[in-house]
């Protein structure tokens, strides 16, 4: 997995609320297999009308943010349906970290393993970040993993995110080889569990 | 003494492994896997593993089926093959699958619970968000992406944070006719969307005990887009009277022993919650939602908010947003909307009880407009056809097929068309669930049953009390 250190980039902004798995990635691309290629469909039903022609009004499609690798989004972004290849499509996009005041959480799991940052920030922090961008689209937004900042132009502050979440992004690891360093403790909790709830595994009936 | 723990305590520590870095490495008992699980299988091919508990994990084809012409070839080939790769990745890796062909297929969410596969005290994943419902039994159950179906898949464990414990309590009697949807759309669009964000739920309250499995379910179900990671209720007499002679069910010493330990399943007294939240049972109306999100709900007898009155800059926007979307004005009574379309179905509420609520209100009547009802499970329409209530929804017009997810998400190409509107008992009212520029408002099967013979959005009560 990729690493999330610190990143500097132009930082789009989506501020409307419950931006859901099924706007970022419709249900009709779910078929698809991980090549690399899911972001030519992110956001497809609001980034481009039924004819394919992109909608100029959508802030992807506007010059300062083409090449975003930030986005800036509403409270809940990410809720809805479990689907991984949301985060595939943003990060296939070029999105490497999205800010919002509050995220999806199968979504934010989703994201850490795929090394795609998702930092949690106040209302206001939030605000003030729309209003800077507004006035100056182009604006380079940093944000730094290790130090949990977000610098644009004057506007300093701190993310939250998960410390387990931090580590993981930080070091880009591997979680299943983290796993099986703890094979004999599984094993372990294994039989004992076999012998304390032996009903958990299902036989069927005869 | 000991610290008084909740339920959630309970069922998290019966699954710790070891601790790490703030998070616990969790043992899965139960993993239900299906058509979407595909990039996950990948995966392990990738690393050539082999899936580490088949005896643990059980595989459902639901999200891509057809709930027509059942038995002739699928005539989509990229469909044919989302659901031969399932039966190929099953076969591969010795996992009992409930395919297309098996008499127990259904929706994974339906099927667990009625196999008996889904048990109290149980830890239960799938790569699908609803997988909540399981809760309904007391277990730990949550959706998950498909990394993590790959590390469950491969090691039969996960990495979890502890979520705080939040409680629901619903006290009070429910009017006559209104149900587990009614109660979790009220609770959503009071808390919002975000509002358990982080939280494991457990329901509690008088009016959750008088709830049937089939409601519970219906209310777990839900807990996820109220944020929730969970949702559960504390096993009960309903719940084990549910789980006798199932296929799945343990017997003998295994069931005697699992009583012993589902006994001890239900947060002590005193035990603290992190965030409660309390709700009268009593002043729950029908609701249907209006906008783009499950939080945008009303009771029938509102209307469509206005913009200009909300003070929130940003809610005012979303508002018309919703609004331009769903084709709607502000001020409009919900009872003035018409509707195009009706689909009774999905994990939400498609089982017995749902289509038996639906039936009873299209008895003896017409639908206004063309619908489909998809069974939750093969099971639950074998047992439909059985009680004649295919012949009530046909006899009124509406379409009986076969189960699947079938329009609560669409990629089986059961859809709505754009700028259409569907009164719908599923979970979702998102933009383009159910089809792009389709335009859904969700409710229940009753609900969904009054809009039908309406022609528009409608309450159901006057028409249950004019058959009585």
């Amino acid at each position: 997995m990729e690493k999330f250190t610190r990143i500097t980039a132009t930082a789009c902004p989506l501020p409307a609320e419950n931006i859901d798995t099924d706007q970022i990635l419709p249900a009709r691309y779910l078929k698809l297999p991980r090549k690399g290629e899911h972001g030519k469909v992110l956001f497809q039903d609001l980034r481009f009308d039924a004819d394919g022609h992109e909608r100029p009004d959508f802030p992807l499609n506007r010059a300062p943010w083409r090449n975003a690798k930030i986005i800036f989004g509403g409270r809940n972004f990410g809720g809805g349906s479990s689907r991984e290849a949301a985060v595939y499509a943003l990060f296939d996009y070029g999105i490497r970290c999205v800010i919002a005041p509050s995220f999806g959480d199968i979504f934010s799991q989703n994201a850490t393993k795929n090394g795609l940052l998702t930092a949690v920030v106040t209302e206001a922090d939030g605000g003030a970040l729309t209003e800077a961008l507004t006035q100056e689209p182009a604006l380079g937004v940093t944000v730094d993993l290790g130090q949990q900042t977000i610098v644009c132009g004057d506007l300093h502050f701190h993310f939250t995110i998960d410390p387990a979440r931090r580590t993981r992004l930080l070091n880009g690891w591997d979680d299943i080889d983290l796993t099986e360093s703890f094979r004999s403790e599984i094993n372990a909790f294994k039989a004992a569990n076999l012998k304390q709830r032996p009903w958990t595994v299902p036989t069927q009936a005869t | 003494m000991s610290t008084p723990l909740t339920l959630f305590d309970k069922l998290w520590s019966s699954h710790e492994i070891v601790q790490r870095d703030g998070e616990s490495l969790l043992w899965v008992d139960r993993h239900f896997v299906h058509e979407g699980s595909f990039h996950a299988f990948s995966r392990l091919a990738e690393r050539g593993a082999a899936v580490a508990e088949p005896a643990l994990t059980f595989g459902v084809a639901d999200h891509y089926v057809p709930t027509r012409g059942r038995g002739k070839p699928i005539p989509n080939p990229e469909i044919a093959r989302m659901v031969s790769q399932l039966d190929k990745n099953a076969a591969d890796q010795n996992i009992t699958l409930f395919g297309l062909k098996d008499r127990r297929q259904g929706i994974v969410h339906v099927v667990g619970p009625e196999l008996g596969l889904t048990l109290p005290g149980l830890l239960i994943v799938c790569g699908d968000s609803h997988t909540s419902t399981h809760g309904a039994f007391g277990a730990y159950a949550f959706g998950i992406g498909a990394s993590e179906v790959a590390h469950v898949l491969m090691t039969q464990t996960l990495w979890q944070k502890k979520p705080k414990r939040m409680r629901i309590t619903v006290d009070g009697k429910l009017s006559e006719g209104l149900g587990a949807k009614d109660i979790a759309l009220a609770i959503i669009a009071n808390i919002g969307t975000d509002g358990a964000s982080g939280h494991a739920i457990e329901f509690a309250g008088s009016a959750i005990r008088a709830l049937s499995m089939e409601g519970r379910m219906t209310l777990c179900n839900m807990a996820i887009e109220a944020g929730g990671r969970c949702g559960i209720v504390a096993p009960d007499a309903t719940t084990f009277d549910y789980l006798k002679s199932r296929e799945f069910t343990p017997t003998g010493a295994a069931f005697d022993k699992a009583m012993q330990d589902w006994g001890e399943l239900k947060s002590d007294a005193g035990a603290n919650f992190d965030y409660e939240v309390s709700i009268d049972a009593t002043a729950v109306a029908p609701f249907v939602t209006w906008g783009t999100s499950p939080e945008d709900a009303l009771p029938i007898d509102a209307s469509v908010p206005d913009p200009t009155l909300e003070s929130n800059p940003e809610r005012a926007k979303y508002i018309r947003g919703a609004i331009d979307y769903m084709g709607l004005a502000p001020g409009k009574k919900l009872t003035d909307i018409a509707i195009d379309r009706v689909f009774i179905g999905s994990c939400t509420n498609a089982r017995i009880e749902d289509l038996r609520a639906a039936a009873a209100i299209l008895a003896n009547r017409v639908s206004k407009v063309p619908g489909l009802v998809s069974p939750g499970s093969s099971s639950v329409k074998r047992q439909a056809e059985e009680e004649g209530l295919d012949r009530l929804f046909r006899d009124a017009g509406l379409e009986w097929a076969d189960s699947g997810c079938s329009m609560c998400v669409g990629i089986n190409g059961d859809l709505v068309a754009s700028g259409e509107r569907c009164a719908s008992t599923t979970n979702r009212n998102f933009r383009g669930r159910q089809g792009v520029g389709a335009r859904t408002h969700i409710m229940s099967p009753a609900m969904v049953a009054a809009a039908a013979v309406s022609g528009h959005l409608a309450d159901m009560r006057p028409l249950m009390a004019r058959k009585s």
